[in-house]
Formats: C-alpha cells, structure tokens, sequence
C-alpha cells in the first residue's frame, strides 16, 4: 500500500521489483564470495559474519524509524562506545557488593539499558522541545560521548574483570541450537521492526511525519511525541547492542565504535528507506546491513584487490547499490 | 635517584655560595628558574594515553627533583589546537625550552620554527618536522627496528615453509617501514606470509580481519599482529576457533595487560616488541638536564625497540599506567 502511495506511476506491480534491488545485490555477493573461497559458506564464515552484522544490524533498524521520520542520529557510535564504558565500570564497581554471578551481569545489562535510553532521550529532547536541527544536535552529543568515554577510560582502555568477562563470554559466543545469541537477538529485532514499521500506527505515524509533518500535525497526529519516540528507541538499541558487544573483547576505550553510524546510516539507505524521510523498509535494512559485513569479508577471503583500495571497492558496492534501486523505479 | 638528589644539593650549595661571595658563577645562572613548555597530542587512544600519563608523571618526577625547573603541559586534540598553544606558551608562560610531539609534521614545522628562532630550546619528539636542523634535540623511536626485531624472533623461532599472517596498522609511512623492516627481516627464511590486511590499530577489526583469516587459511603457524590492541582482537578470535594450539601472537608497543601475561609464560604471547609510550619521559629527563647541569644533550636521541621475554618483562611492566 505505501509503496504505492510513493510511486502512484509505477502501478501496484513495478515496486515490489524495484524493491528487490538490494536483494539481488546480496544474492550476488554470496554468489561470488562462494565462487571465490571454499569456506565462504561454511557454518563458521557465515556465524562470524552474521554476528559481526548483528551490532551495526540492530542500531540500524533504530536508525530505519528515525530516519523514515524525518530525522538523523550521528551520535550511536560514541553512544555505543559511551554505553559500554559505563557499563563496565559499573559492572567492576558492584563486583565486591554482588559477586560474580548471574545477577551482576544483568545488572549491568539494566544499566546499558537504562543508559541508552537517557542518551537516546537526550538527543530526541534536544531535537523536539529545544527544536534544535537533528544532525547538529547528534553532531554535538557524538563528541560528548566520545570525549566521554575517552575521559572514562583516562585515555586508555577500560577492561571488564577478568573473572565477570568469562561468566559473560558466552552471550557473544555461543547460541541456542547452534545459532549464536547476537544473530537470534539481531533476528528478533529485525522481525519486530518491521512488524512496528508495516502493522502499527507507529510505523505508519513515522512515515506520515517523514513525508510532510504540517500534515500528519493537522491529522492529529501527536508529531513531538512520535519523533521523541524514535530517539528512545534508537537509544535503547544502541543498548541492546552494547550488552551484545561488551562480551566480544570485554573492553571499551576512545576508539570503540568509530564509523559505526556511518554504517549505520549508510546501511539504511541501501536498503530503500528514503534519506529525507516518508518511506522506511526494515528488512531493506537488514539486507543493507549484510551488503556493508559481506564486502568486508569478501575482501578480506579473496586477494582482489590492494589492501590499500578496500575502502574504495566498498564505496563502489554503496553506490551502485543504491542506483540500481534508483534506477529501477524509475523505469 | 640518589645521584639526581646529591646533584640538586650540589647546585643548590653553589647557588648559595655563590650568592654569598657576591660572584656571578655559571651555577648560579643554572639555579635560575627555567620553564619548559610540553606540547603532546591528547590521549585519543592506548598509546596516547600512556604516553600522557608518563608525561604528568614525569613532570611530578623531575619537579620534585629540580625545584628550580617548572612545567607547562598542553594536550591537543587536533593541529590547529596545538599550534595555538606553542604560541601561547611563547606569549604568557614566558617558556625556555619547548618539548614538542607533533601532531602532524608539516602544519606544525613554521610554528616550531618560530620558538626556535626566539631563542629557545626545542626538543622534538617521536614524529619530525618537515624541515631538518630546527630542533637542538631529537628523540624517537625506531620503526625499522620494530619492524625487524619482530621479524628476526619470527626467523629464529619457526621452520621454513612456515606460513603466518600479518596484520597491518592504519596506511601510513610509519607502517610501511614497519612492514618493510619486517619482510626483510625473515627474508631468505622460507616463512610465507599468507596475507597482509589493515587491522587499523583497532581491536574490533583486528578481531574481524582474523576471524576471516581463520576461515580462509588452515593451517597458521604465528600471527604478527605488529601492536597489542590488535593483538588482543587476534587472541579472542583464535580462542573463539579453538585454535590456540596451533599458533602463538606476537603484538608490539607493550601494553601491561600483555607484558603481563608474557611474564606469566603465556605460550600463546611468548614475547612483544616495545615502542614505548615512555619515550616522553626520555625526551623530558634529557631536556632537563639541559637547565640544571652543563651535559651536553644536543643531538639525537633513538630508543631502540628491544624484545620483552619473561625473562626481562618485570622492567617494562608499569601497572599503574592506564596503557
């Protein structure tokens, strides 16, 4: 139906190919990286691939909603390494109080939580009742938290105690019937976002907002509010990813995190959703994800190209992605 | 220390001799109150920040030793930032001497230049200016024997028809030598170096470009990681594959956490090459004598880079340090 109401020309057919775009641009990726590397698909590549996608996966789907309203969020990177500095120290700080246990671990999972969501409604206060533009208002907090965590960290590294990061581990390592918990967490998020984008008001408010707020403001929508909303939530994932990304390397320090809201960002545009807002597509962003972990692979498992050019092939892979779409609805 | 204590009291009692007999003597001139200003980019990352924390303590050291020496510390985030502080240190801190880690060579050459040509003291460290002859004293480390000290435990310790992989730093000139020195290193060795990705010094994708070099390679008989956040990403990922049997990890920079476990006889890090964060301190100490002695301190200063074993990690091993 949405899709439709953006291309009234393309008839109710034509889109659902066009949207196919990034699709395709996946399933040739894994065609080549298979014909180029014998263990492109072997349960293990695939595994390492998948939850590595899994943190910049469920900040993207955040970042769907935010993006589709309208607004932008440069700041998840510095958030995530920011969350994940406080997290740790809290963690070490309650370890004398609590023991290494269960309970502590989920402690420090409330706390990245609760974390994430003051940053989150932080910048979304900033951007609604203070009416400040978005990309200066996460322009602004991306350095807060950066120099933050950097501040935290007393310019080094802030390292989970050793016994807590062994008892943690398995949450980024191991899985449920040989799936591994980043991926079934990633999974969940993505199901549930795009369920929120397609079958509830949410989405369809999101989407009314990003395409014209005067509008969606007169049909009483509570726009404020709505917009609030996709900053918290955002705030919130960003948490869930830090709880999935702590156990990884048990550390946190100034460099965590760098780039990832660009990925995030670019992530989310590959897979359909439009830049200035009105359209979001929460499994496109999924595929995007998967699009941006896949190149890395690639490179890495086959000798194409220079080291040197890696970033080069990557921007190559972005943009055609993106005009494939393009050129597709427009045919 | 006991020395650097009888050689204060020794200038300090000439001072007041020299006070006393009413003679202008060249130790009462180096009992005069110097002030050296220090100019080091902020602690953005693990060696940043052990290299301003030996820096402060460093400070704390020498001001206690020297009380006639004072300090003016700067950290800078960016370029333009530094370039702002030299001249205010030349314009209201009144400075005699300028310690200085350049952010980057060229933007900061002029400025330097211009506290050299007033007259004052330059110490450059770890980085070079673009022009040559600017700088009084010149300390650094060695990149070309980082890289080859790696490279010749590489040589000593694996058989030929070895095969290891590499991880590269962020593509700068400073990594090329590092590489280079270490290719030459175990050339003529027979050890194949399997691949040679950019791990960018990060240890998120250290741990992603050696996952991938699990998947594609079988058999790897030793990683040069070449810093030791990544070499931290690297151990997680050859534990995550069950592989820790096969291959051992050697890092660079030395980082406590990995010293540590190099004096503990961890057979998967069994030794690490230094580039030391300290490198400061030598800088500091070597001005400073400059004002409170008549040893000559011109020249260049470059610390080798030596292999930390078990036997010897207890002297590089600083816990306190947040690096």
């Amino acid at each position: 139906m949405s899709d439709t109401a953006i291309r009234p020309a393309a008839g109710p057919r034509l889109p659902g190919l066009s949207a196919l775009g990034p699709l395709l641009a996946l399933i040739l990726l894994v065609v080549l990286g298979a014909f180029l590397n014998d263990n492109f698909l072997s349960a293990g590549n695939v595994t390492n691939v998948l939850a590595r996608s899994a943190f910049i996966g469920m900040i993207a789907v955040g970042m769907t909603f935010v993006i589709t309203s309208g607004g932008l969020d440069l700041s998840v990177g510095s958030m995530a390494a920011f969350i994940a500095g406080v997290m740790i120290l809290a963690m070490n700080a309650l370890l004398p109080a609590m023991g290494v246990g269960v309970p502590l671990i989920l402690a420090g999972m409330v706390i990245a939580l609760a974390v994430g969501l003051a940053a989150g409604l932080t910048n979304g206060l900033l951007v609604t009742r203070a009416g400040i533009e978005p990309f200066i208002v996460t322009l602004g907090t991306m350095g807060i938290f950066r120099s933050l965590v950097t501040w935290l960290a007393d310019g080094g590294t802030i390292s989970l105690d050793f016994a807590v990061r062994q008892l943690y581990r398995p949450v980024y390592y191991s899985g449920l019937f040989g799936v591994a918990w980043p991926i079934l967490v990633f999974a969940l998020v993505a199901i549930a976002g795009q369920v929120a984008m397609r079958h509830t008001r949410f989405g369809r408010y999101c989407e009314a907002i990003g395409s014209n707020d005067k509008v969606a403001l007169y049909s009483a929508v509570n726009v404020e509010r709505i917009r609030l909303l996709t900053y918290v939530l955002l705030g919130l994932l960003v948490g869930l990813a830090t709880i999935m990304y702590v156990p990884r390397l048990g550390s946190a320090s100034g460099s965590t995190g760098t780039l990832w809201e660009l990925e995030a960002i670019a992530a989310v545009i590959i897979g359909g959703t439009a830049l200035k807002g009105g359209y979001g597509r929460v499994w496109g962003t999924v595929v995007g994800v998967l699009i941006l972990s896949l190149i890395d692979n690639i490179l890495n498992l086959a000798d194409l190209v220079s080291p040197y050019l890696n970033g080069a092939i990557q921007g190559v892979i972005i943009v055609l992605a993106v005009v494939l779409q393009r050129g597709k609805s427009a045919a | 220390m006991e020395r650097r204590t009888f050689l204060t009291t020794a200038v300090l009692a000439g001072a007041g001799a020299a006070t006393l007999a009413g003679l202008a003597t060249p130790a009462a001139a180096q009992a005069k109150k110097a002030v050296i200003g220090v100019s080091i980019p902020s602690a953005t990352h693990g060696f940043m920040g052990g290299l301003n924390w030996h820096a402060q303590e460093t400070i704390k050291r020498l001001k206690t030793t020297y009380p006639n020496l004072d300090f003016v510390l700067a950290t800078a985030g960016a370029v333009g930032k530094q370039v702002n502080d030299i001249e205010d240190m030349i314009a209201t801190r009144n400075i005699d001497a300028l310690v200085v880690l350049p952010f980057e060579s060229e933007p900061l050459t002029s400025p330097v230049k211009a506290v050299k040509e007033a007259g004052k003291w330059v110490t450059v460290v770890d980085r070079g200016l673009a022009q040559a002859g600017i700088e009084d004293l010149y300390v650094a480390g060695d990149n070309t024997a980082f890289g080859r000290v790696a490279g010749e435990y590489f040589k000593a310790n694996l058989k030929s028809g070895a095969k290891i992989v590499v991880l590269r730093g962020i593509p700068t000139t400073l990594d090329n030598e590092r590489v280079d020195a270490f290719k030459k290193a175990i050339d003529g060795s027979g050890i194949e170096i399997l691949d040679a990705q950019h791990g960018n010094w990060n240890r998120d994708k250290a741990f992603s470009v050696m996952q991938d070099y699990l998947s594609k390679h079988k058999k790897i008989d030793a990683v040069w990681a070449a810093d030791d956040d990544m070499a931290i990403g690297v151990l997680e990922a050859i534990s995550q594959a069950g592989r820790q049997k096969e291959m051992w990890v050697v890092g660079g920079a030395g980082m406590k956490e990995i010293v540590k476990r190099i004096m503990d006889k961890d057979p998967q890090l069994p030794v690490d090459v230094t580039y030391p964060p300290a490198l400061i301190s030598t800088a500091l100490e070597i001005t400073a004598l400059r004002f409170v002695s008549d040893t000559p301190v011109y020249g260049r200063f470059i610390i080798g880079s030596t292999l930390i074993t078990p036997e010897n990690a207890a002297q590089f091993y600083f816990p306190n340090s947040p690096f």
